[in-house]
This record gives C-alpha cells, structure tokens and sequence, in this order.
C-alpha cells in the first residue's frame, strides 16, 4: 500500500517534471514581457535624440556606439531637474515622517486607548480609505489661498498627510491590537507614562508594520503626481510635475524626459529592492486602498 | 451604532482598566494622542467632502448658485460624458484582466523553483510612478515599427506572413492600365510570342535594388510560340534625359516585379522579372492573354497600429495599468493561495479530480474572498485612475482618453479652465462612485472584527 503511494507520486513527479517544461517557458516569455519596456526606457535613455528619433533602442545592441552619457550629464547640469528632484524629497521625507508619526499616536490610542467615541471615529477613518483626493482639491486649495501657501512645500506636504492618514491608522492599529496586552500593562503598573508605554513598548513591537508604511508612503509620495501638479509652483515642483512638463514635446525632449524618468524611477526601485518584505506584508495587510 | 460604542463593537477590545480613578486621566491622555491626525483629517479630508459637495451647486467662479445644473451639465456634455463612458471601460475590464492574470501567474508559479524571480519581475512596476510607467509606455506605443516596441513586435509577424511588395506606390507608366485591388492589368490582350514592354513610375530612389540592370530592351533569342517575353523597367531617368514609353539604356530593369498571364480572368502564367527587368511566362497555350502586375508588388510595408490613436487608447493605457497592477493581484492571491489547506486539494485528486476541475471547483472557490478584495480594490483604483491617461495619450488624443479623475482636474485647474463648479460635481460624482467600496471596507472590518 505504502510502496504503491510513493509509486503512484514518483509518476505524478516525473509528470510534473515534464509538464512544467511549456510552464517555464511561458513564464519567461511573460517575465522579459514585463521587463523589457523598463529596460527599454533606461537603453533610450542612452541615446542621443536624433538615434531616438531615427530608430528603436534595440538597434543600439547592433549599433553600440549610440550609446552615450550625455543625456544624464545634461540632465545633472540643469538646475531645473536637480531642483526638481531635490523638491521631490523635500515633499517625500516630512511626508513619510509626520504620517508616521501621527499615525502611530493615533494608532495606538485606537488600539489601546480609551476615551468615548473611539470606536466610532475609527470606523469614520475606516470609511476615509476609499476617499477620492479629487474631493480634497478644491477646498484645500481654497484654504491653502487663505493661508497663503498655495505653491508651497508645506501646502504639498500637509495634503499628502491628510490623504494619508487614514490608511496609515489603520495599518498601524490593526497591528497594534496584536500587541500582547501583558506587556502594556506591566508597564502601566510600573507606573510608566502612555507616552512612555507608546515610545518604548509599542513603537518598537510595530517595527515591522511601521517599516512596511513608511515605505509605502515614500512610495506614494514620490511617484505623485496629482497633488503636485495641484499644489506646488514653478519652483516647488516635483520632478513627476517636471517632467510632465516636457512631455507636452515628447520626441524633441525624449533626451530629457527618458533620462529623468529613469532617474525618477531609480529611487523606488532601490526602496523596493532593499525593503521588499516589508513592501508585500504592507501590501498583505491593507490591499484595500 | 451608537457614537459611544457599546461592548463587542470594537475587535479585541482592551481590557477595563486596572485602576477605576485613573480611568478620566487615562482617557484624556489617550485622547490627547488622537488630536493631531484627527485635526487633519477633519480640515483635509472630512471637511473638503462637505465643501465640494457644497460647492457643486454653485457656478464656476462660486458667485451664483444653480441648483444641480453642474450635474446636468456633467450627464450632457460631450467631454464629460466621454470620460464617464471611458471610466465604464476601464472599471469593467482593468480589475477584471489583473485580477485574472494575477491568478493565472500565481497558480502557474506556485510550483516554480525560482518563481521568487519571475514575481519580483511581475511585481517590480508596483513600486514606479504612474508617470515613469506613462514614459516607458510611450516608448513601447509608437506609431513608427522602426521606433515602437509593440509595433515593432507585430510588424515583425505581419511581414512574416504578408511580406511587402518590392515596389509599393508606384504605378504602370502608359495609360489605360486598369488598377483594382492594388493589382494593375493591361488595357489590351497580348500574343504569345510578342515582346511585351511596361514601363512604370513613381518608384522612389531608394527602392531600386541594387542588383538592378539597364534594362534590356529587346528580347532574348530563343522566343518561342507558348510563352510571353517582356521587360518591366522604370520609364523615368533622373534628369529628364529619357523619352517615355521608350527603354533608355540608363532606365534600369525591375528585378522581382511578378507579372501575370491571364485567360478569361484565372491566371495561366507568371513570372518573376530578373535583374535586368526582363521576364518570360512559359508554359502557355498559344492565344491571347492580358497581363496583370500583382497586387503583391505594391503591398506597402506595414506600417504600425495607432495604440494611442483615437481609437485604441484606452485599451492601450488599461494594458500598461494591468502591467502594473497584475503583481500586486499575484502577490495577494499567491498569499492566499498559499493559506488553503494542502490536504482540501489533495483530497480532490486522490478522488480523481484532474488539475483543472480541482483549480475550477476547489482552489477558486476557496480563493473567492480574497479575488473579491484585490477585484474592489483595482476597481477603487480604477476609479481614480489620472496619471496614466494624463501622460501617454499626446495632445488632441486625450480628449477621447478622458476619464473622470482627468476631466475633472482638467475643468478646475489644467488647460486654463477653471470651473470649479463642475469640477466640484464630477469629484463628488466620483465619491459617490467609491461609496459602496466604502461600505464594504466597513462591512469586513466589522466582520472580520
């Protein structure tokens, strides 16, 4: 009986074997299909104007001399780009930070907390998730008018943390609410402070989750467009807005906008790439935004 | 439910305190904690929700109100109708082919030893912009085959199958030639044993190979009684020196121009002209024929799909959507693909269940919550989609790609329009399209408690 078993699995694994043949090929014809376009972008944006205007990037593999750095030279001496990019993480970092920040506070007195009202306002922010940014536009750039900040980093910055917000509480709650409640109270009954509770017990026991929104923020933030586009001026402009702009001319400037698209698209990618666990478990957590 | 919450409404509700006199300072200070994020919420999100509602009922300069005539407007105009339909596009079919490709990668790849790679690669557009996907997009949709990828890609398989003509564009020089179908045939019949001359024009320079001859004026001895002699050369020397429908010796033959013999309509012969432009239709019952230059000679070159043309834009840009998305449905649905219990589809085949009935009856059903939450959560995002339809359709072609997020920034602040009325009625149209994944984000979470 035993030996028929593994019998019968070995021909379901030799089966397998040979059936996984077309499989792997399939999948390797989707995996180039998926990469190529990018790695078409990054060989384009090697390549002198006229090389982009005449052919396609693969004819530079036959054509090797195409291939140039000028374009990133130009792109590193145009104070234009590299205001834009540093724009970009001046938006980036204070964003990622503050929901950070704010969002923990908030987290762990929704979690843990208690005061009347807590559970109905978290379902409000609940509710928020699926908010449209199309909705905060108008008013908030009426405000910001009021306030004098329409342009400003600050403006972009304070938007982005509004629009944030709720999916960072709720992150950062749900993993919150895990927390083993014996370790709250030990340090309630050695007479430590919420605030001391907040800095020294749970914001390290959340690490993970923490680490997992602060990427996705960055993320967000960096690859926005729409707000940017709203809220900053010429002199605020992220590079997304920057290079925007210069696709209103796209064959003429694609000198510009592939290299700056590159560049742009480097930063994620190294995020991605070192923090990729914690990028999926954010994904897994809160796949409803 | 009740603004206070009563017991059991909160998951894991936390224990009573273990002090009573501490209970209002505890409160205050755990409230204290929550002020921040919720002042910002309120003045930047939940207070803008009210505003625009507020604000869709006035005109565009908010002087004036008008009642729901931003909504009339919004349900006639053409623009924005465009862009509700295009949304309709978008939210029917983007979700649902992510959804499905995302499912198809992660079964696929659930028994792959390096699949890590192969999802990393799917994966990896998760993390760029919206804009730098619009960039690469750009590139891949070119018109041009020499330039785009994807049609570079096709012209690739259609030329494989229907190669070009040598000669496309040009034209049989002597009137009375007969053109239909791209084919030309000759105005009167033609002996066999005659000599037969077709002179043509408008073939550009650079399409005369270079094995080209002078063309040979007079046909080679050996002319026999059952075939056609000819020569097909180009009537035309630069500079003006020949003379038409005479064969000039600096007029070059058309090498690999077909000529065809027929009879009654059905072709009884052909050949391919030589270097030299000379060609012989042999085999053929002494008789009158008309000879026909095929519509292959003139085949033009294929020359690329407008993917961002009017018509196959959206369909275009939802494909780069799905190319970022799919990784994102692979990656939720191989989380819960990996969650079924092993032995449920084990159990399946040991009863004789092949591969796909254990897929169709077993793991999609197990699967359903979860396709449920990636499906809502691309049509959310689908919704709102902006970016990609702002960046690669070029100029005019964005007025057929438009979708609600897009118009609705284009009439309140992009293009120099500035109507906030209308912008304010197509966002709250846009919420009030996301209110029933509103309802069941609540709905779970207070389930799943």
């Amino acid at each position: 009986m035993a030996s028929n078993r593994r019998a019968g699995s070995t021909t379901a694994r030799l089966i397998k074997l040979v059936g996984k043949g077309p499989v792997q090929a399939v999948l390797v014809v989707l995996a180039l299909l998926w990469l190529v376009p990018t790695f078409g972008l990054f060989v384009a944006s090697l390549r002198g104007v006229q090389d982009n205007a005449q052919s396609g990037w693969w004819t530079a593999f036959a054509d090797p001399e195409q291939l140039t750095l000028d374009n990133y030279r130009n792109l590193l001496g145009n104070p234009d780009m590299t205001g834009a990019f540093w724009n970009t993480v001046a938006i980036t970092i204070p964003t990622t930070l503050l929901v950070v920040l704010l969002a923990a506070l908030a987290a762990y007195a929704f979690a843990w907390g208690r005061f009347p009202g807590r559970d109905a306002l978290f379902l409000v922010v609940v509710g928020l998730l699926v908010v449209p940014i199309q909705v905060g536009l108008i008013p908030v750039a009426r405000l910001y008018g009021q306030l004098g900040i329409f342009g400003s980093i600050v403006g972009v910055v304070l938007f982005h943390v509004g629009f944030g917000l709720p999916f960072a509480i709720f992150l950062l709650r749900n993993f919150f609410v895990g927390i083993p409640r014996e370790l709250l109270e030990a340090s309630r009954i050695d007479g430590a402070s919420e605030w001391t509770i907040f800095s020294r017990v749970v914001l390290p026991l959340g690490t993970p989750a923490i680490a997992s929104l602060a990427i996705f923020q960055f993320l967000w933030v960096w690859n926005d467009l729409l707000v940017a586009l709203v809220f900053s001026n010429a002199q605020t402009r992220p590079l997304t807005v920057t290079i925007r702009e210069q696709m209103r001319a796209f064959g003429s400037n694609i000198n510009v906008i592939a290299p700056a698209a590159f560049l742009s698209l480097v930063v994620p990618l190294i995020v991605f790439f070192a923090f990729q666990r914690y990028f999926v478990q954010g994904l897994l957590a809160g796949s409803q935004k | 439910m009740t603004a206070t919450a009563g017991p059991g409404a909160a998951p894991k509700r936390p224990p009573s305190p273990p002090a009573g006199q501490r209970r209002g300072s505890v409160a205050l200070k755990t409230a204290i904690f929550v002020l921040p994020a919720l002042v910002m919420l309120g003045a930047l999100v939940v207070y803008p929700i009210f505003f625009t509602v507020f604000r869709s009922f006035f005109d565009r300069a908010g002087d004036a109100f008008v009642g729901v005539a931003n909504y009339q407007r919004m349900f006639t105009s053409p623009g924005t109708l465009t862009a509700i339909k295009n949304n309709l596009i978008w939210v029917v079919f983007a979700p649902t082919i992510a959804t499905t490709l995302g499912l198809i990668f992660a079964v696929m790849t659930e028994r792959i030893r390096w699949s890590t790679a192969f999802k990393v690669a799917i994966f990896m557009p998760m993390a760029i912009s919206f804009l730098a996907a619009g960039v690469i997009f750009r590139l891949v949709y070119e018109h041009d085959p020499e330039r785009g990828l994807a049609n570079a890609v096709v012209s690739g398989f259609v030329d494989t199958f229907r190669s070009p003509g040598p000669y496309p564009g040009a034209r049989v020089a002597e009137s009375g030639w007969e053109e239909s179908e791209g084919a030309f045939l000759s105005p009167g019949p033609v002996e066999t044993g005659e000599f037969a001359q077709i002179g043509l024009l408008a073939v550009s320079p650079q399409l005369i190979p270079e094995q080209a001859q002078p063309a040979r004026p007079a046909p080679a001895p050996g002319q026999s009684e059952s075939s056609i002699w000819g020569v097909v050369w180009l009537d035309f020397s630069p500079g003006g020196a020949g003379e038409p429908g005479v064969i000039d010796p600096r007029e070059p033959g058309l090498p690999r121009m077909r000529v065809e013999a027929l009879q009654d309509g059905e072709v009884a012969g052909a050949a391919a002209a030589g270097d030299d432009g000379s060609f012989v239709i042999e085999g053929l019952d002494p008789g009158s024929y008309r000879l026909r230059l095929a519509a292959s000679n003139f085949r033009e070159p294929f020359g690329g799909i407008p993917w961002i043309g009017p018509t196959l834009v959206t369909p275009s840009v939802i494909g780069s959507f799905v190319w970022i998305w799919a990784g994102f449905a692979m990656v939720v649905i191989g989380a819960g693909l990996a969650a079924i219990p092993r032995d449920v589809m084990e159990a399946a085949r040991v009863d004789g269940a092949t591969e796909w009935q254990v897929f169709r009856r077993v793991t999609v059903p197990l699967l359903m919550p979860v396709l449920l939450v990636v499906m809502v959560t691309l049509m959310i995002n689908v919704l709102k989609i902006f970016d990609l339809v702002l960046v690669i359709p070029g100029g005019a072609v964005q007025d057929d790609a438009t979708v609600i997020a897009l118009e609705m920034w284009r009439q309140s602040f992009g293009g120099g329009g500035s109507d906030f009325g209308l912008g304010s009625a197509l966002a709250v149209f846009l919420f009030v399209l996301v209110i029933p994944a509103m309802a069941f984000n609540l709905r779970r979470f207070r389930l799943e408690g």
